[in-house]
């Protein structure tokens, strides 16, 4: 492989996260380095999600501090996460159904757009040449993501697979620093599972983005993943290389319950 | 049949103003949601500007020019339509994110409350009037083909060409713009427009701004027809059916349904009206949103609802 794993690009100290008296996550602490690929999993209920939701600035946690590119990250909205180079993609899908393939991904675009309000919404000299511009490396990510046959289809008529990566196509299109998936393969099929491993390994590759990505399948985490953070009962019960995850025994008595 | 016709054209010069006032309820509901039951006092509210702004102004450059301060007062009312739409994003909308939208609803009615009450406090509250140099006059035209002629209403026959061009610019603003891309982006999913940096407090204020100047023209068309007055906010009331019919996400839907409305007001009133002993105007509108109600609850345009189960 030619990218070569960088810094440390988020670090995560001693998270914890209540609902009301709830606890979703309890002092978890672990990083995120540049260009990696780095997988939380855990059983149901773990608190992946959660953990995704705070570094998406989703959730404030109430105890701990997140460290980005070393600077201290204050409060902040998932807008605000999204202008710092954070992009993420749902579980449960969330397109914009109403609108084309091509329309959803050139959203993607909008933190891109330097040219102001009113001149975008009068569409109107320099904006209007700003967004041909756009329009040109939405296409490239359509090539990319191999759905040119579908450019012009409303998203909501695509199979779950499709929707999938359209969704992927326009987190790319914010040209993210980390990019976070939340169960990118849930509920697909085989070819489909392989395809998209595909995707995840060639945006790492090719555009050198960090990815942090939620699953619960095992095998494909263990195939893809540098480092892999297990989570169980939203405490952080392992962390390491792949090989070590899967060796640990509180990992193996969390996956197939105790007694085993 | 000359007869006919006109009551047909009036109909639908009616109906064009029908279909202004409700899209401003479309605007609002496709871009965040929310069922705006002020819309009525947003007109009111335009028109109380517009029609004091002027008589200011009028005032102020010593009645030479009613043309120039039409233009400064259209300017102010649009300036005070913005700050509303920044009130209502600052004060109501931020602290409501992701609410319910029945919550939201309630909301918009309090909404219709202070803006009639600042309104009146501020611009007055007895009857204004708007002279922005409609004519008045009705015109006959087409003698040659009709036995006594159509008769046109010339202001309602410019209120509908103004409407229509308010319709054309904002479907285009809607379906071409990124800024019209991020609104429906917003409509479609708060959540993952926000994601993708979409700030929707900004939004939010651009789409009750939009909904503002909606109100503003229609303000102005009514309130030269009717006087300013505070009946004005019940013409919200009557765009309800039509963005029954229509259905309440399609822009093209207010303006089919307002001309349906206003075509069947009309000729039911000349037609059915007789047996029935008239006053079918009054209550047609509704028993037709009814009756659309039983057969298509989406609407002629609305997005169809469909639950995956």
């Amino acid at each position: 492989m030619s990218r070569q794993i960088g810094d440390v690009i988020l670090d995560l100290q001693s998270i914890s996260l209540r609902f009301g008296g709830v606890k979703a996550l309890t002092d978890i602490s672990f990083d995120i380095r540049e260009h990696e690929v780095r997988a939380i999993i855990g059983p149901n209920g773990a608190g992946k999600s959660s953990m995704l939701n705070v570094i998406n600035g989703v959730y404030h946690p109430q105890d701990g501090k997140i460290l980005y590119r070393g600077v201290e990250r204050k409060k902040m909205e998932p807008h605000m996460a999204a202008s710092t180079g954070i992009a993420r993609t749902f579980q449960n899908i969330a397109l914009f159904k109403g609108m084309s393939v091509l329309d959803n991904i050139m959203t993607g675009r909008t933190l891109k757009m330097k040219s102001n309000l009113l001149l975008q919404a009068l569409w109107f000299g320099p904006a209007q040449k700003e967004e041909l511009e756009h329009r040109r490396k939405v296409e490239e990510i359509i090539d990319f993501l191999e759905i040119q046959h579908i450019r012009k289809t409303p998203v909501g008529r695509l199979p779950y697979g499709l929707q999938k990566r359209v969704d992927l196509g326009r987190a790319l299109a914010m040209e993210p620093q980390i990019l976070l998936l939340d169960e990118p393969m849930a509920g697909m099929n085989v070819e489909e599972k392989q395809d998209m491993c595909r995707f995840i390994l060639d945006v790492n590759d090719q555009f050198g983005t960090t990815i942090v990505l939620i699953e619960h399948d095992m095998g494909v985490v263990m195939d893809i993943s540098d480092r892999v953070v297990v989570l169980d009962y939203g405490k952080k019960i392992g962390d390491g290389l792949p090989d070590e995850v899967r060796a640990n025994p509180e990992v193996i008595k969390a996956y197939l319950g105790a007694g085993h | 049949m000359g007869f006919f016709i006109e009551t047909l054209i009036g109909g639908l010069m009616a109906g064009m103003l029908y279909s202004l006032v409700a899209l401003g309820f479309v605007l609002i509901f496709k871009s965040s949601g929310v069922f705006n039951f002020a819309q009525g006092a947003m007109v009111l509210f335009a028109a109380l500007a517009m029609a004091r702004f002027s008589e200011w102004a009028n005032r102020a450059l010593g009645g030479d020019s009613l043309l120039l301060a039409n233009i400064i007062a259209f300017f102010g009312a649009g300036l005070a339509m913005l700050v509303v739409a920044w009130a209502v994003e600052r004060f109501v909308l931020r602290k409501l994110v992701n609410q319910e939208g029945a919550t939201l609803l309630m909301v918009t009615l309090g909404i219709t409350y202070v803006l009639e009450g600042i309104g009146q406090t501020v611009f007055g509250s007895e009857i204004y009037n708007i002279d922005v140099g409609m004519p008045k006059d009705p015109v006959i035209m087409f003698e040659s083909i009709f036995e006594g002629g159509i008769l046109i209403n010339k202001e309602d026959f410019i209120a509908a060409l103004i409407a229509a061009l308010l319709v054309g610019l904002l479907t285009l603003f809607f379906q071409k713009t990124p800024v019209g891309r991020a609104l429906r982006a917003v409509a479609d999913d708060h959540q993952a427009a926000q994601s993708i940096g979409i700030p929707l407090n900004r939004i939010w204020v651009i789409v009750w701004l939009v909904a503002g100047i909606v109100a503003l023209v229609a303000g102005i068309i009514w309130g030269s027809k009717l006087g300013v007055q505070f009946s004005l906010a019940t013409v919200a009331l009557r765009a309800l059916p039509v963005v029954i019919l229509g259905g309440l996400t399609s822009v093209p839907g207010a303006i089919v349904g307002g001309l349906i409305i206003g075509v069947g007001e009309k000729l039911s009133e000349v037609y059915i009206g007789p047996m029935v002993g008239g006053g079918i105007e009054i209550w047609f509108a509704y028993m037709l949103a009814l009756v659309f109600l039983l057969f298509r609850p989406q609407g002629l345009f609305g997005e169809k609802i469909i639950n995956r189960v």
